[in-house]
């Protein structure tokens, strides 16, 4: 399985990631050097075997529905790159 | 009196009987900090006017004749990517250079509770990628034992500030071995603990699943008494385990006559530098004066644990950093005409070329077509990983090894090579994907560079861990070595 | 719907805003409105290093929703990411469910003209809403800019996908009334459409009749009002079959109703090719559910739609028809079953071989007089005023005391009509508005045998044309009755006097 430079450029699309030539040309080198280690997995036979997202088998964890103050919203937009009164401003959409 | 050479627990006593103020430690250690920091540059941001405030606190609480805790007053500092409210935490990325928390992490809440001064916040890795501290985007920290070495990572600057004595402790965080690797190069105590012991909220998330906050040291009772404050179940956290956290000072100064210590094999092969295998050899002697049994084991899916690490922990990441799209905080690229231009412009301007590199993987072995053979493969290798940790501690009390199977490098020498630098993570990424507590101690020097010792447990078995630690560190004092910084 | 060429093949995903209190994984306030950003914290607002922890009202709602749409409820259940990005999405990925749904393998039973049909429900799931955005300049189309509001991102919804078996837009609009009532029923949600806590999603098809593969399907995205929905759909089925008529191709996109315009919209660009790349989300852990819980949040099931419409028909024997309407909402049926109340319609004490309380002759005649009343005029009245009927100004008890002067003669029905707008505008109860404007029906015959002399006399003429035997004569006299009693005469009396005087002359 290798990786094209059309499939990095098509990651980098849905990353969100504006790449340079170059930059797809050392991320196909990079990703496929990095890919080919992996493939060693694929000696395992894991067919019987659950897979692990969590490492402490915790199940259940609530809160209750109580409501709690939000935060003021000066504080909220404090750190907009751009804020217009009280709302985060960004460029157009579409 | 060296104040910035001492443990906690000492200088606690200090303060208690008087014959220092809160104020006075922590003058002593900005005293330090302005000596060695153009050498070590360990800090990202310094929060004197907070410490100092924070010890007048303290000191008017001695006089009051009030009682103080083991950490009060006690000056700390914090890698940069645990968020501080009011204070900037910038994951020593560009794409957070001015990001300013409104809320703090609940350690920090914690150390706050606790009375421990805060000196700063400390350089990393971008994001926590990396083994070097090199991929800062501001600039790399120094290794204090030689500054043409790095300090390891991604908490560098965590490890560094400690040896360096520009900090008493301070805390980092631990993904594949970004404690105890940097631990081991600096010379001083870093433990990961049990994945669920310490709430990860105000962490700034790398991959959620291997992601831990711990300890880093002078010595092991001092790594005991920040547990003591930092551990918990935090409501915050789903995965933040509700059982019964111990006193992990505890256990102590007990022996550890008779434990059965494993030692894998596949942890002591190719890639260890013979300076390091020495180190460890002795260091087991070491553990058999103390009445221990070492044996070799095995941990025989040892070999996946690194591609099991690079497939889940950058789809984790890919997904986690996602939310770093220049709307509401954080880096917004100029000139970008709509929204997608806007994110995809921010993105490769923010971010470091490790960082892109991992989102790139992650996107990759998340996307389409790709999840089964990538992604849920790692996961269900995972389990295997886990299984053989589970049956290794049938038979032994704890699984001992080198933290890295090398010193501490020079600048520069692994940069090229993604792949070299992720080898160096190989004898601690086991301990994350299993969910086991890890501790780094120093073992030992090897050409005048410390060699960090690995301790692994059972879940939640830190307080042994400690213990084990504990008598190791009485009985060979390389804790009590610093280096020779701006003198 | 044989005339048209072509099958519908539609199948709709319902988005439900849940009735919880605080927001789906922090404590922030699910009140609609507010000032822009300010139902918003840290956690909600996705800042670096904070985490979600699931509100367990959630899950209990949508159990109850699943059950009542009679779901089979999953023992093992989890939480993945759907990652996109998007200004409304402060995460870049939103919490949903995947691969591992709460609830699944549901139906429920709609009526249409044709009769009554099950639609399959595919799947329930938790998810958290997104933001709104504002954009600059009006539409999105013509934005310059856009202005983005938290305050709804994190509103907990369930998302309720049916198979597609629906076939015609009359049969979408019912399945989507049905949901909507058997969600309000439940309290699971308030279903305020104007305010965008119910709205649906539809995937629309054709194909020629008799084929077994499905069409190229469109998405339809964001309809949140029923009259949209229709619209909408309406004009989507049409342009497919153009399409296809012609000879074309249907492309497999997602598309938007544009109202102003009255088209649907392609939302397809270069960047719009999804790839979500769920995976389960590492920051929540799984939920068990046990058979006890599923027991409990069944047993606390209320009556639903289904179960209330077969009692009014067999307790009060109303029409299917009339049943169905008043049972499609929670609220007007709440109101039908009060004014029962309230009118002493007393269902029998001994359950019929259905296991139905009947009422009796009496008590059902009652009952349909007051599902006439609300299906009718009231109806018309709160449509006209944009409000539901738990916010109806006549109020149950005040209905009953209008039918009860009814039934008693006390007013004529045509007083009746004037008496129930002056209700509703007023508040006041019918007994007070007859006496206030003096509208007690005149019955006594000694007056109204007076009055209708007096006008015969003055109109021998018509007299005459009575004689000729033009009936139209006996209307303009009843007219000038009614004139000259204010429509207060009882119409009987005036009619069996008035024909008596007629003879007579």
């Amino acid at each position: 399985m290798s990786l094209t430079k059309a499939e990095v450029e098509h990651v980098a699309m849905l990353a969100r990631l504006a790449l340079t030539d170059d930059e797809v040309a050392m991320y196909t080198t990079q990703l496929n050097a990095i890919l080919d280690y992996a493939q060693r997995l694929e000696a395992l036979d894991t067919s019987a075997v659950a897979p692990t997202a969590h490492v402490f088998p915790l199940h259940n964890v609530f809160r209750d529905d109580v409501v709690r103050p939000s935060m003021e919203q000066a504080k909220i937009v404090a750190n907009a790159p751009e804020e217009e009164d009280g709302f985060f401003r960004v460029p157009r959409i579409v | 009196m060296k104040l910035f050479a001492k443990p906690a627990h000492e200088l606690h006593g200090l303060l208690v009987q008087k014959e220092i103020t809160a104020t006075e430690l922590v003058e002593a250690h900005l005293g330090r900090i302005d000596t060695v920091e153009p050498q070590v540059q360990a800090y990202m941001t310094r929060t004197a006017e907070a410490a100092l405030a924070e010890a007048q606190r303290v000191d008017a609480k001695v006089a009051a004749g009030e009682a103080i805790g083991p950490l009060e007053g006690i000056p700390m500092a914090l890698k940069d990517n645990l968020c501080t409210d009011g204070i900037k935490t910038t994951c020593s990325s560009k794409m957070l250079h001015n990001f300013v928390p409104p809320y703090d992490a609940t350690v920090v809440k914690k150390l706050k509770e606790a009375g421990a001064p805060l000196l700063g916040k400390l350089n990393m890795d971008e994001f926590a990628m990396g083994s070097s501290t090199e991929n800062s985007h501001f600039f790399p920290t120094k290794n204090p034992w030689d500054l043409n070495c790095v300090p390891g990572g991604s908490s560098g600057g965590a490890a560094a500030a400690v040896a360096a004595g520009e900090a008493v402790f301070s805390l980092g965080s631990d993904t594949g071995g970004s404690i105890r690797q940097p631990a081991a190069f600096c010379g001083v105590v870093g433990m990961k603990p049990t994945y669920g012991a310490v709430s990860r909220y105000g962490l700034v998330a790398f991959a959620s699943s291997l992601d831990q906050i711990g300890p880093f040291t002078r010595d092991v009772r001092d790594c005991a008494l920040v547990m003591n404050a930092i551990a918990g179940h935090d409501p915050l956290d789903s995965t933040s385990a509700p059982v019964a956290y111990p006193d992990y000072t505890a256990l102590l100064g007990q022996s550890i006559k008779g434990w059965k210590i494993g030692v894998p094999k596949e942890y002591m092969g190719e890639g260890l530098e013979p300076g390091v295998a020495a180190v460890i050899d002795k260091a087991l002697q070491v553990f058999c004066d103390l009445g221990a049994e070492v044996q070799e084991c095995t941990l025989p899916h040892t070999e996946y644990a690194l591609p099991v690490y690079y497939l889940i922990a950058p789809a984790e990441a890919s997904s986690n950093l996602a939310r770093y799209d220049g709307v509401r905080y954080g880096y917004r690229a100029e000139g970008a005409d709509d929204i997608v231009e806007m994110f995809k412009k921010t993105r490769a301007e923010g971010f470091g070329a490790e960082v892109k590199r991992r989102i790139m993987l992650g996107t990759y072995a998340l996307s389409s077509g790709y999840y089964d053979a990538y992604y849920l493969k790692a996961q269900k290798v995972r389990t295997l990983i886990k299984q053989d940790f589970d049956q290794a501690f049938e038979r032994f009390d704890l699984i001992l090894s080198p933290t890295s199977p090398t010193v501490a490098f020079p600048f520069g020498s692994r940069t090229d090579n993604p792949l070299a630098m992720y080898l160096s993570d190989v004898c601690t990424l086991s301990a994350n994907l299993a969910g086991i507590p890890g501790l780094s101690i120093n073992g030992g020097f090897a050409g005048g560079m410390p060699v960090g010792l690995q301790l692994m447990g059972k879940a939640f078995d830190e307080p042994r861990l400690l213990q084990a630690a504990y008598a190791f560190e009485q009985e060979t004092g390389y804790h009590r070595q610093m280096p020779q910084l701006g003198e | 719907m044989q005339e048209f060429e072509f099958e519908i093949v539609m199948g709709l995903e319902i988005h439900s805003e849940l009735a919880t209190k605080s927001k789906i994984f922090c404590g922030c306030t699910t009140e609609f409105g507010g000032e822009q950003n300010t139902h918003v914290c840290p956690v909600c607002l996705g800042l670096p290093g904070v985490l979600p922890v699931l509100n367990r009202q959630v899950v209990e709602y949508a159990m109850t929703a699943g059950l009542a749409l009679n779901c089979t409820i999953a023992e093992f259940s989890k939480f993945d990411r759907k990652n996109y990005f998007y200004p409304d999405l402060p995460k870049a990925y939103q919490t949903s469910q995947y691969d591992l749904p709460i609830a699944e393998k549901g139906w429920v039973d709609i009526t249409t003209s044709q009769g009554t049909k099950r639609i399959g429900i595919t799947r329930v799931h938790m998810e958290e809403d997104a933001g709104k955005l504002v954009h600059g300049g009006g539409t999105l189309a013509g934005a310059g800019y856009s202005l983005a509001d938290y305050n709804r991102t994190a509103v907990p919804l369930i998302e309720i996908v049916s198979e597609p078996d629906i076939r015609s837009v009359e049969e979408a609009i019912a399945y989507m009334e049905h949901v909507k009532a058997i969600l309000e029923y439940t309290g699971v949600s308030d279903c305020k459409m104007e305010q965008g806590s119910l709205r649906c999603d539809a995937n629309i098809s054709l194909r020629p009749w008799g084929q077994k593969e499905f069409g190229v399907r469109s998405e339809l995205k964001n309809m949140n009002s029923f009259k949209t929905l229709q619209k909408a759909l309406e004009y989507e089925i049409e342009r497919q079959a153009e399409i296809l008529r012609d000879g074309g191709v249907v492309v497999q996109e997602t598309r938007m109703w544009d109202d102003a315009k009255g088209v649907t919209i392609s939302l397809r660009s270069k960047e719009e090719a999804h790839d979500y790349r769920y995976f389960p989300e590492p920051d929540l852990v799984p939920i068990i559910i046990s058979r006890e819980w599923v027991d409990r949040v069944r047993a606390a099931l209320p009556e639903l739609p289904e179960a209330r419409h077969e009692r009014l028909v067999a307790a009060y024997g109303l029409p299917s028809y009339d049943a169905g309407i008043i049972t499609d909402s929670k609220a007007m049926a709440d109101y039908f079953d009060a004014a029962c109340r309230h009118y002493g319609i007393e269902p029998s004490p001994i359950a019929d071989d259905d296991g139905y309380r009947q009422a009796d002759q009496q008590g059902k005649d009652r009952a349909k007089q007051i599902s006439n009343y609300m299906m009718g005029e009231l109806t018309r009245l709160v449509k006209e005023d944009g409000k539901g009927f738990e916010d109806c100004p006549i109020s149950p008890e005040n209905l009953v005391g209008l039918l009860q002067l009814l039934e008693a003669g006390t007013i004529s029905s045509k007083i009746a009509k004037t008496v129930f707008e002056t209700m509703y505008a007023t508040g006041k109860e019918a007994k007070v508005i007859v006496e206030e404007k003096g509208l007690v029906q005149i019955s006594d015959e000694g007056a109204i045998a007076k009055i209708v002399a007096e006008i015969v006399d003055k109109n021998p003429n018509v007299v005459a044309d009575y004689k000729a035997g033009k009936e139209k004569a006996v209307g303009f006299f009843v007219g000038q009755i009614m004139k000259a009693t204010k429509g207060k005469a009882n119409p009987g009396v005036v009619n069996q006097l008035l024909k008596a005087e007629l003879d007579r002359r």
